[in-house]
């Protein structure tokens, strides 16, 4: 899933700067999972928010709304009605949410409230760790089902780093070398050879260094003609 | 009770804060009770709200008593180790924790909520620890958010 | 650590394989193409851009080693291009190993600036990962990593051997003849898969790789006795890495503190007992004696290493102390460099 974590309260506050009456919009979905921008984070941030901007004096009122998923624009549509009403969104959805709704309410100010981080696996309850970054050509076949990409700080594709000890990272104390556990896993697959084999320079054209990067399926695209 | 009047009675020493209390059932709730039979007298400005168990007292639940202009908020579980659901008093902390942070950042003092641990026998120990935590919360003061002014909306 | 089984492997055979001297016209070729047990030094340009400093640490290394590396933006901390210092060495007659990792730069500013530098007449290269920019002085800046090392290695043996850029289109009038070396370190984990990795690098175009810091004697036999077996040490020159000590604290923190460091318990008491009967009090005499023990051992190690089958020569790395270069080669009786005709 998208793994966000929230701003902190002042840089949001700096933010709202300027506007008397705020919708916090929160997701039911990733976020929601992750504890970032879910009903109970939403309810959290507005309170907090119309409490600091009371104590400064220059109280904000911040009400709340919850859809279950910001990224489609048909759960965001039932805002609209309401959105007359303020001078901005505060957005706790991912960057997909808060760029949706900015996209379907132009001319609304969207703020972002979360900073989205990665897509991640919940490492145990309360932990997420990076585990794709959406690198467009897809290499677990060969890596063990490890990701090194995302989990090999500098992104190698022939083997651990002369930095790996124990199987401990050299760019972090707190992580696990990602290539010592590819190597581990080869191993138990009897896929050693494959780690001897030079993998050629990555072509990164597919992943975001490429362009714009857009995915059409015409075999679920609706027809113009049928488009309500 | 106006902030107006709060203040004021703060000034002459007799402003008498209002404190939540989250109490969970099996210990803490009790003990108010046996407290209250054995005539101990305690603050007469705690509100008390009966929980099955602090596990169910949720950060928001308590920020929002704060928000309401609640001067302080006690969340009152088992000791440590003999929750009926084995961690409900540990998430709890963690929460009372948690929005500590919340209330650093917010501008209030964090001193204004607090986890209390007793069990249902301990009824002198209840009001020794809610007696040293208005006393702790009257020494802070009436809380800023707890006049007409500003932000007493609901959210939801 | 639980152990791993690595399957036995041997080295495929590279019989049509250029001899060392006919890949590259630079110095450090020739000696190793000669057999003779090379030098290498080290030289880490300045973090501004007066050009004497450059040439004073050269002149330190002149005549002492065949060709000295020069690390580029060592440790993520920005410094004089390494290229750059690398003209001003030529200047001053010490032979450069351009050092260049894949943080900094992608497949296009790589094969640019290397081109560059074969202009300039820059023979030899050290292809590496380089260390992450978050323990340098830069930690928010963005990485590269186009290519990981053993990536950049291919590259530059096809832009050697094929006349290719890494795209695949030719390069008009030939590519860039450099001596390809890597890094290789051979007290990090898993340990098992060291001697493997080091095959690799041969396979990917490794000319020539130089070591982490051996201090650790055992472990560096063992890992040179795998190297011989699998036939590695046959193709690729293996240059192994020493450095003298400058302390005991400086020792310690390597054992305790550098990942992928093994530094003997018993390195470290001849460096305690070095300074024994000095007052703590008197530094720049406990520095001295330090100083001369961890010379000492460093010229010893030289010793020990040249005994040890497969390994092509030394690379002496006085961190910041470059004149320990000359007393350690001179003692370890691997001076005067030989001079050989092109
Ligand atoms: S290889 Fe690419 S697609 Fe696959 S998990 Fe890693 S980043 Fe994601
Ligand atoms: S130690 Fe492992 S995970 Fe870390 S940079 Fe090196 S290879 Fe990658």
């Amino acid at each position: 899933m998208i793994v966000a974590e929230q701003k902190p309260l002042n840089e949001i506050k700096s933010m709202l700067k300027g506007y008397n009456k705020v919708l916090a919009v929160g997701c039911g979905t990733c976020v929601a999972v992750c504890f970032a921008g879910g009903k109970q984070e939403v309810g959290l941030l507005s309170a907090s928010l119309r409490m600091s901007t009371d104590l400064d004096g220059e109280a904000v009122n911040v009400d709340e709304a919850i859809v279950q998923r910001q990224c489609e624009k048909e759960y965001n549509a039932p805002l609209e009605a309401e959105l007359e009403q303020y001078d901005a969104i505060l957005s706790l959805g991912c960057g997909v949410g808060v760029q949706s709704l900015a996209q379907q309410f132009p001319g609304k100010r969207i703020l972002p409230a979360l900073n989205t981080k990665f897509m991640g696996y919940p490492a145990e309850h309360g932990v997420w760790e990076d585990r794709c970054q959406g690198c467009g050509n897809c290499v677990l076949h060969l890596t063990g089902g490890v990701c090194p990409v995302s989990r090999c700080p500098k992104s190698l594709f022939n083997g651990p780093c002369g930095g790996s000890q124990d199987g401990i990272c050299e760019v972090n104390q707190e992580a696990e070398c990602a290539w010592h556990v590819i190597c581990e896993n080869q191993l138990k697959l009897g896929l050693f050879d494959e780690m001897m084999e030079v993998q050629p320079a990555k072509d990164w054209s597919s992943a975001r260094d490429g362009g714009h990067r857009r995915i059409v399926r015409e075999d679920v695209r609706i027809p113009d003609e049928e488009k309500a | 009770m106006s902030t107006d009047e709060k203040v004021l009675n703060a000034d002459d020493e007799t402003f008498v804060p209002e404190v939540v209390a989250f109490c969970c059932r099996h210990c803490a709730y009790s003990a108010a009770d046996l407290a209250g039979g054995g005539r101990m007298s305690y603050s007469p400005s705690i509100k008390i709200v009966e929980l099955p168990c602090t596990g169910r007292a949720n950060s928001l639940e308590i920020l929002h008593a704060l928000e309401k202009g609640a001067d302080g908020v006690a969340v009152a579980g088992c000791l440590p180790g003999t929750c009926h659901y084995i961690r409900g008093n540990t998430q709890a902390k963690h929460r009372v924790t948690h929005v500590k942070e919340l209330l650093k950042t917010i501008g209030l003092e964090e001193e204004r909520t607090r986890m209390i641990n007793i069990s249902a026998a301990m009824g002198a120990q209840f009001v020794a620890e809610f007696t040293d935590f208005v006393e702790t919360v009257k020494a802070l003061g009436p809380s800023p958010l707890s006049g007409e002014t500003g932000n007493t909306r609901t959210g939801s | 650590m639980n152990m791993m089984n690595f399957p036995a492997f041997t080295m495929p055979e590279n019989s049509d394989a250029l001899p060392i001297s006919e890949r590259c016209d630079s110095n450090l070729a020739r000696v190793l193409a000669a057999g003779e047990f090379a030098v290498t030094g080290e030289l880490g340009p300045p973090k501004g851009h007066d050009p004497e400093e450059v040439r004073s640490k050269a002149r330190l290394l002149l005549d002492c080693v065949d060709a000295a590396n020069v690390t580029d933006n060592q440790a993520a901390v920005v410094r004089m291009s390494s290229i750059a210092a690398g003209q001003l060495m030529m200047d001053e007659g010490v032979e450069p190993i351009i050092q260049m990792t894949c943080r900094d730069r992608n497949r296009l500013a790589m094969q640019a600036d290397l081109l560059g530098a074969y202009a300039l007449g820059l023979r030899n290269l050290l292809c590496l990962s380089g260390d992450h920019q978050s323990c340098g002085n830069h930690p928010g800046a963005k990485n590269v990593h186009d290519i990981d090392s053993m990536q950049f290695l291919r590259m530059m043996k096809e832009m050697r051997d094929e006349s290719r850029f890494q795209c695949g289109e030719e390069i008009p009038g030939g590519g860039p003849r450099f001596l390809i070396g890597g890094a290789a370190n051979p007290f990090a984990d898993p340990a098992e898969w060291r001697p493997y990795r080091l095959a690799k690098k041969a396979i990917a175009g490794a000319d020539f790789v130089q070591t982490q810091l051996v201090y650790d004697m055992d472990r560096f036999r063992e890992y040179m006795k795998r190297a011989v077996d699998m036939g590695v040490a046959e193709q690729l020159k293996i240059i192994a890495g020493v450095g003298p000590l400058k302390s005991a604290g400086m020792a310690r923190v390597m054992r305790d503190r550098i990942p992928g460091m093994s530094v003997p318990d018993a390195i470290i008491d001849r460096m305690t007992a070095a300074v024994a009967g000095i007052d703590t009090e008197n530094k720049p005499e406990r520095s001295a004696a330090w100083r001369a023990e961890g010379i000492k051992i460093c010229i010893e190690q030289v010793q020990e290493i040249r005994e040890i089958e497969g390994v092509a020569g030394v690379h002496i790395m006085g961190i910041e102390w470059e004149e320990a270069v000359r007393p350690i080669a001179d003692a370890a009786g691997l001076l005067p460099r030989p001079v050989i005709e092109a």
